[in-house]
């Protein structure tokens, strides 16, 4: 039952497009180890850093469409799991550090020397083993989801209005992640890492684990998402997202389907965020930045919402863009991501995808039209 | 004749006193002489003593003497009131205040006090200028008496208060004595007085005059009567810092509410969505930069009115700007919110970074015009004149908004389009044209906030970034399209906020007030004044 | 009260008032409805006969009376979705269909049985379920246009679509809101057949204000003014009684 559960929702694109992202994952350490400097088939290890990167990015917007694209859910406050998520991870990626810190601690890491800390907080205990950390990744950020949804939906909260809770939530948490005392590093966040489960987080190799592993995350989000919406379930999904009392006039009682797939939809976002930390090498409180949650939101408009492949390419080609324009023309950067907000959703309200769906109908009917 | 006699009794006269004055110097001169002699108790009672004089060149003296300002020639023993430190002090002569030159700090000797002759020097000081001409230097003498009370000062005290015309002054005289009674060994009813006295005062300085009273009081009806005294100012002051807060939190609400009114229009009544808003204020906030700008350079004598010629212009840039992006980018999304949202966020983006581009990103100084700097009291209440503006201007702004959408022909076509926009168009109000004329109003208005804002906050391209959560907090915490709501709604979270700061900190209390907001739109998704019925859906 | 909830009503209105801002939309209304029943609703604008189907519904909660279902259930407590799976269906006057899915899968959403979230996630229809499906494609005659999405049906197709959801459905009382307003005679009569065939199995509410319509259906009329009733009747009888014409006609 599982293996069809997994298998029917997948047509032969998604399943192309998945071994696809499996293949860059493999192909690019490969090609950084295998092949010398200087060959032209190898990869400097900062393409396969900005891959990894870019993959992560990919996992949110995946994350982030299956709540607005399938399920009407416009949520301003992505960014917040994903970060949770990459704290949780930057916790674990501390305790590693032991007594390597400036100060030597063993126990403390350096900012809490700094601020005179005289014992570990609470929460921070267990963060030393990977598998609690690996645990925490999914769970907190599932943890505020199920809160925020569970009292948001029952009370119909639905619309701007829920966009702009989440916007609020995500403002809140920065706020208070700004703060020392949340014993979480304040402004500076959580940094220094030395190594991950004994690995240097530094090198090469390690690198090339963990853009593998952002491939896996991706692919394997990519198939619970198509074993999720084509499922039944799905159906009723997206019958929410169209027609909502609709629904609750057939009998569904939409909250439970509306605060599944946010509760998932966190957890993949979280462990998106964890997966990208190790990579970037820092998490901070800006990682919360509400404007951070919006872009997100634009990589899935701009690939196509509603589709699965659609925010992989969405958040490719943003930050393909982000990265050329802000070394290139960093003046115009802001002016290019503004725009692209207003002309995707004036013009291009399908996205990228839908926009090649488009052009194959066209193109078909043409076709079909020729020879008569 | 008679003219040579009253010359002579002048001239006379005139002799008498200056002898009278040269005497008197002598003995100041010799009075200051002592103090610089023999050591540090010696100097406590020359301190005593000069003050005793009562005369008013004395206390220059003893001010420099507790500064650490008073030095002894070496050369010639003249004793100098020096001014700065190093190779260059400037002197002047002690007593007679004629300039001295200057010497270096080698050549002089400075006569050492200790904190205890400090604060005997302090009291004494008081006690001298009761009498000066003055009445702000009178007012400090009794403040700094009241702080130090002395009970040497007791008799000096009684004069000036028998003496004092000024009501305010005697006032203050008046605690300063009961300071100073409930310090020296009166009687136990003669300091219960004084308690009254105080008590009624009822500020901080009393209440540490009442304090000391309550350790030092050896008579338990002394100690009981300054208990409660202090007690009743606590009480006093807690009210007061109360009322502070409440006005904090107006002044802050109003900022809300200009920052929100302009929302609740484009939000509340024609329910689109303009993320770009907080960047309306913003520009509203440059127009008052470059309108300062403009009459620095060319018109400086205008300064004052600067805000009153930014006003109308803000409110047309912000305004046609407005229209412009109703016409170019809202109107084809009318009906996706959620589009509309992501669409006004990238013109947000666009905005600010226009700005950057133009203005660069640092903060623009924007002055503020003379009247409205400064602050004034109202009992233990600090008023800036700035805030109070604001406050009023906010007001202002609110019944002008309420007035144009009951009163004019303009606001009965908003309201019937808002109600039903099919009907409003079949009796023939062109609908597109209000929808650009609401959405400009709003807009407008945020400009009229910014011009505001620029006062208060650093006019920056990010200006309007940290208004735009709060002003949707406040729209929909009042309830979408109504604006008593929206009033309602940004005093409540203002005063709420700022009483929530002294407790939590001013970040965990904004923190605090996001999370009850977030947790109240669960319990009233509709806000504080929900419309009910069939009309919501 | 009690002896009168073990009534053999099917749905059971007593005393319901509903107000908004002070505004009475329902004012002290009592009405039964007997199983097998169809019953007609009418009344002018704003007599609150929509408002009644909001609370029957679950969608508007009453400020005071009572609405029992099936002589058991309060549906004053309960929400939409659990008064639905009671067997309460609605049909919108404006066909709601789902634009985005299939013939079949708008018909699979509306099937009774499964509706929590956890079952449908790795449930596939079953056998039985297929066959209902089948059998209901044959009688609205969409067979054939099964896989293709709603959005793309024509108006007079996604009307079938939509009594195809009912059957699906299979509520014990089906509550209809002005099924023929903008028909044409023809659709009208096409209409009130097909409510008095499903009616052989189902009782039925409809709320209209076509009086020819109503008079096709030939079943008792209520008829509702001021948010409670007026007058209750074959359609003859109400329309002789004088309230009811002055209501209708004004004075």
């Amino acid at each position: 039952m599982i293996t069809r559960f997994l298998v029917q929702g997948m047509d032969r694109n998604l399943r192309l497009f998945i071994l696809l992202v499996l293949a860059v994952g493999i192909a690019l350490p490969l090609l950084n180890q295998l092949v010398p400097p200087g060959n032209p088939f190898h990869v400097p290890a900062w393409v396969m850093q900005l891959i990894g990167k870019y993959l992560c990015y990919a996992l949110l917007a995946l994350a982030l469409d299956l709540v607005w694209g399938y399920c009407g859910i416009l949520s301003l406050g992505h960014g917040a799991f994903f970060a949770l998520g990459g704290y949780c991870m930057g916790m674990y990626l501390m305790r590693q550090i032991g007594s390597r810190g400036v100060y030597g601690n063993p126990l403390l890491p350096d900012f809490m020397v700094f601020l005179n800390y005289k014992q570990l907080p609470w929460f921070w205990h267990g963060f030393d083993q990977f598998w609690f950390a690996a645990i925490m990744i999914v769970l907190v950020p599932s943890v505020l989801a199920f809160a925020l949804g569970w009292f948001a939906f029952r009370s119909r909260v639905t619309g701007v209005y829920l966009s702009i809770i989440t916007q609020a939530m995500t403002f809140a948490l920065m706020l208070a992640f700004f703060r020392n005392d949340m014993g979480l590093g304040g402004n500076n966040g959580l940094t220094d890492f030395k190594d991950i489960l004994g690995f240097p987080v530094q090198s090469d190799a390690t690198r090339g684990i963990l853009c593998f592993v952002s491939a896996l995350a991706l692919a394997l989000g990519l198939v619970a998402s198509a074993a999720v919406v084509s499922s039944r379930f799905g159906k009723a999904l997206t019958a929410v997202r169209d027609a909502e009392s609709r629904m609750r006039f057939l009998g569904y009682r939409v909250e439970g389907y509306k605060l599944f797939v946010f509760v998932l939809s966190a957890a993949m976002a979280g462990i998106a965020g964890a997966i990208y930390v190790p990579q970037v090498g820092i998490i901070n409180p800006s990682e919360f930045s509400p404007a951070n949650s919006i872009e997100a939101v634009l990589w899935v408009a701009v690939g196509g919402r509603g589709t699965l492949i659609g925010p992989v390419i969405g958040a490719f080609i943003v930050n393909f863009g982000k990265t050329w324009l802000t070394g290139a023309l960093p003046e115009v950067w802001l002016f290019a991501l503004g725009a692209l907000f207003i002309v995707v959703t004036l013009l291009l309200p399908k996205g990228v995808v839908g926009l090649w769906g488009q052009i194959k109908t066209r193109s078909r009917e043409r076709r079909a039209r020729a020879p008569a | 004749m008679s003219f040579l006699r009253l010359l002579a009794v002048l001239l006379s006269a005139l002799a008498s006193v200056s002898i009278a004055a040269t005497a008197l110097s002598a003995d100041i001169q010799a009075l200051v002489t002592n103090l610089t002699a023999g050591g540090l108790s010696d100097r406590e009672a020359a301190v005593t003593a000069l003050a005793a004089s009562g005369d008013a060149r004395a206390a220059p003296v003893l001010e420099a003497l507790g500064a650490g300002q008073l030095y002894v020639r070496s050369a010639d023993k003249v004793i100098v009131i020096g001014k700065g430190s190093g190779a260059n002090i400037a002197l002047v002569e002690a007593v007679s205040g004629k300039d001295a030159g200057t010497a270096p700090e080698s050549a002089l000797e400075r006569v050492r006090v200790n904190n205890r002759l400090r604060g005997v020097i302090e009291g004494a000081v008081g006690s001298l200028t009761l009498m000066s001409p003055d009445i702000r230097v009178r007012r400090g003498a009794a403040e700094s008496l009241l702080k130090r009370p002395d009970p040497a000062a007791l008799g000096p005290l009684d004069a000036a208060i028998a003496a004092e015309k000024d009501t305010r002054v005697k006032q203050a005289f008046q605690e300063a004595r009961a300071a100073v009674v409930l310090a020296s060994d009166a009687t136990s009813q003669q300091k219960i007085d004084a308690i009254a006295v105080l008590r009624d005062r009822g500020d901080r300085e009393a209440l540490g005059v009442l304090q000391g009273a309550v350790n030092r009081a050896t008579d338990p009806a002394v100690k009981a009567a300054s208990e409660a005294g202090a007690e009743s100012v606590r009480q006093t002051l807690a009210a007061w810092g109360a009322a502070q807060n409440v006005w904090y939190g107006i002044s802050l609400g109003s900022v809300l509410l200009l920052a929100a009114i302009g929302l609740a229009i484009t939000f509340g009544t024609m329910g689109v969505i303009n993320m770009a808003h907080g960047e309306m204020v913003m520009l509203g906030a440059y127009t008052t930069f470059v309108v300062q700008e403009i009459i620095r350079t060319s018109a400086p004598h205008l300064f004052d009115v600067s805000l009153l010629i930014a006003l109308p212009l803000a409110f047309v840039v912000a305004g046609g700007i407005g229209i412009l992006i109703e016409r170019g980018i809202i109107r084809f999304l009318y009906g996706r919110p959620l589009d509309t949202l992501l669409a006004t966020w990238g013109l947000s983006l666009v905005l600010q970074q226009a700005v950057r581009s133009i203005f660069g990103s640092s903060n623009r100084e924007v002055g503020a015009p003379s009247w409205m700097s400064g602050t004034f009291q109202v009992g233990q209440l600090n008023i800036t004149y700035g805030r109070l503006w604001i406050v009023i201007f906010s007001l202002v702004v609110f019944v002008a908004l309420i007035m144009l959408l009951r009163k004019t022909p303009m606001g009965l076509y908003m309201r019937a389009v808002t109600q039903n926009r099919p009907m409003a168009s079949a009796m023939g109000i062109r609908t597109p044209r209000v929808d650009a004329l609401t959405f400009g109003l709003g807009s407008g208005i945020a400009g009229l906030a910014g011009v505001a804002l620029s006062q208060i906050d650093n006019v920056s391209p990010n200006l309007g970034q940290g208004y735009i959560i709060d002003s949707f907090m406040v729209v929909v915490f009042g309830g979408v399209g109504n604006l008593f709501g929206t009033l309602v709604g940004a005093l409540t979270l203002g005063v709420v906020n700022k009483f929530l700061e002294p407790y939590a900190g001013a970040v965990l209390g904004k923190i605090l007030v996001l999370v009850f907001i977030i947790l109240f739109i669960q319990r009233r998704p509709r806000g504080l004044f929900a419309l009910k019925g069939r009309s919501v859906e | 009260m009690t002896e009168q909830r073990s009534t053999s009503a099917l749905l059971y209105l007593s005393g319901v008032t509903v107000s908004f801002d002070g505004f009475k939309a329902l004012n002290n209304l009592s009405l039964l409805v007997e199983p097998g029943e169809m019953r007609a609703i009418i009344g002018p604008n704003g007599a609150g006969k929509t408002t009644m189907m909001d609370v029957v519904t679950g969608k508007t909660r009453p400020d005071s009376g009572e609405v029992v279902f099936d002589g058991k259930s309060d549906l004053t407590k309960l929400d939409e979705a659990h008064i639905a799976t009671l067997g309460i269906g609605r049909k919108f006057q404006k066909p709601t269909v789902f634009e985005s899915h299939t013939v079949r899968d708008n018909l699979l959403l509306a099937l009774a049985g499964l509706r929590s979230w956890y079952k449908l996630l790795l449930a596939a229809p079953t056998r039985a379920e297929n066959a209902r499906l089948d059998e209901i494609l044959t009688i609205i005659r969409m067979t054939e246009q099964q896989h293709m999405p709603a959005a793309r049906l024509s108006h007079g197709q996604k009307q079938w679509l939509e009594i195809g959801m009912l059957l699906a459905q299979d509520p014990k009382l089906l509550l209809v809101d002005e099924p023929v307003a903008g028909m044409t005679d023809v659709e009208t009569e096409t209409t009130a057949q097909v409510l008095r065939e499903i009616n052989k199995t189902h009782s039925v509410v409809v709320v209209e204000h076509d009086m020819s319509f109503v008079r096709a259906l030939g079943v008792k009329v209520t008829v509702l003014h001021e948010g409670s009733m007026l007058a209750e009747g074959t359609l003859d009888q109400v329309s002789a009684d004088p309230r009811v014409v002055e209501v209708y006609l004004g004075r």
